[in-house]
């Protein structure tokens, strides 16, 4: 590392002028959505600055046990969050419950793949590297499950008769939910694959630019950078089957019949 | 022979009546009394409490997919899945005769689904629950779109049907084409199957 050029309080002042501007025209054009984007911009340094404090000190200690924690609550947010983004979800806690169940799995196996393997930073679970790696996973995974439910769910409701049509013959509830399946994974699918190829040519990612202005050097950061990308796909892939095989069990029963009743009606 | 017993659930009370294999039995009573719940009740679409049998068999002795292939049912407005009508036919050569009968052309193969009219979109349903060679069939206002002549082809191939062995139970609003189709009759009113009258 070469160093980097730290930033001070008034560094950040000055970069808030622009937040204010963008106050002041919304005022200016009635646009109305000021006190969002003031409260918005607050939000993020808050929770940012709260995130610097937890970070210092887990990195400060080391420990599984925190470390797990913070992985545990960050599951949990994206759970909620996930949740949050569909139409129609699943009635009860069952939304909730396989969503945050399959980011679970994926982002978690995915994040341990490539600790105890690429990475391998002593011990395994280092905060410095298991934090920050799970919340990217965790992110995307998170976009591709929220993505494939909503599909999933709205797609079950809309092409109920065709579904039904097909039980009607005599098909399995997977082979009559199959269009509707694969449809989901393909939505959950779509972001990953246009980022990856986005990357490069249209867009830097957020983590190789903060690299290089940290002081490394381009191309130690394009092989994290490449290597974030391969993992990400990863953990939305896992996420994604298991959250849609799964929403899609609870949307049937063992008589293989569609239980639209299960789903939250709006 | 199809037995069922103390079928309920929500929208209908309690039905219960069989059907011999061979015979069609026509199913009568005002719109939104409990008919199509009854018929999807039967085919075990829907979660419902009581009995049904097929010669002695519970349906609850094998999976919802084999009792579905067993009792085939129509819908009145039959659902799409792909975009091709042929799409939806395991043999499309083996349908030919049927579609022959019941006035569709071989190219119906090729037509997207926004082709067919109401009329021919039932016909088409028809054939492709024929097609699972069923034991019963549960037939939901199958000629309420159809003109006379396709009318007297459905009536002629199902009584041909029943005359080979197969049940029906046939939901109609059409007083005469129940006399024609059915010797026994099923009344629901209110979610209650509330009489059964036979003909002579």
């Amino acid at each position: 590392m070469t160093g980097y050029i730290a930033l001070s309080a008034a560094d950040l002042a000055l970069g808030s002028l622009l937040v204010l501007a963008n106050a002041l025209l919304s005022l200016a054009l009635h646009l109305g959505v000021h006190r969002r984007l003031l409260i918005a911009a607050v939000r993020m340094v808050v929770q940012l600055s709260l995130m610097g404090v937890v970070l210092t000190t887990l990195f400060s200690h080391v420990s599984p046990l925190w470390t797990g924690l913070a992985a545990l609550m960050m599951i949990l947010f994206a759970g909620r969050e996930a949740t949050a983004r569909q139409d129609r979800p699943l009635a009860g806690w069952w939304s909730f419950g396989l969503g945050t169940a399959s980011m679970t799995l994926a982002a978690s196996l995915v994040t341990i793949f490539a600790l105890t393997t690429a990475l391998g930073p002593d011990p395994w679970y280092d905060p410095r590297y298991a934090i920050p790696l799970l919340g990217m996973i965790l992110g995307n995974t998170m976009t591709g499950v929220a993505l494939g439910l909503h599909s999933l769910t709205n797609g079950v409701a809309l092409r109920r008769s065709a579904v039904e049509a097909r039980l009607m013959l005599g098909a399995s509830r997977f082979e009559a939910l199959g269009p509707v399946i694969r449809d989901s994974l393909r939505s959950a699918l779509m972001p990953v694959i246009n980022s990856m190829a986005a990357t490069g040519v249209v867009s830097l990612p957020g983590m190789m630019t903060g690299q290089i202005l940290g002081g490394v050097a381009p191309m130690e950061a394009v092989k994290y950078q490449i290597l974030i990308m391969f993992l990400i796909s990863g953990g939305t892939g896992l996420g994604a089957v298991a959250a849609v095989l799964g929403s899609a069990r609870r949307l049937t029963d063992s008589r293989h019949r569609l239980r639209l009743d299960r789903l939250t009606s709006r | 022979m199809l037995t069922v017993s103390h079928l309920k659930r929500p929208g209908l009370v309690d039905a219960s009546f069989s059907l011999s294999l061979g015979e069609c039995v026509a199913v009568r009573g005002p719109s939104g009394a409990g008919k199509s719940l009854l018929l999807r009740a039967i085919a075990d679409l829907d979660p419902s409490d009581g009995e049904v049998s097929l010669e002695g068999c519970p349906r609850n002795s094998m999976s919802g997919p084999q009792w579905r292939q067993l009792v085939g049912y129509l819908p009145a407005e039959p659902g799409w899945w792909a975009d091709r009508v042929g799409q939806h036919f395991r043999d499309w050569a083996a349908a030919k005769p049927l579609l022959d009968r019941l006035g569709l052309p071989d190219e119906a193969r090729d037509w997207p689904l926004t082709r067919p009219s109401t009329g021919e979109r039932i016909r088409l349903a028809l054939i492709r629950a024929l097609a699972n060679d069923p034991k019963v069939l549960l037939l939901d206002e199958p000629t309420a779109a159809l003109d006379a002549v396709a009318v007297a082809a459905v009536e002629a191939l199902m009584a041909e049907r029943v005359a080979a062995g197969l049940a029906v139970l046939w939901v109609t609003h059409d007083a005469a084409q129940g006399e024609r189709v059915a010797r026994r009759f099923l009344r629901i009113e209110a979610g209650q199957v509330v009489n059964e009258e036979c003909r002579a």
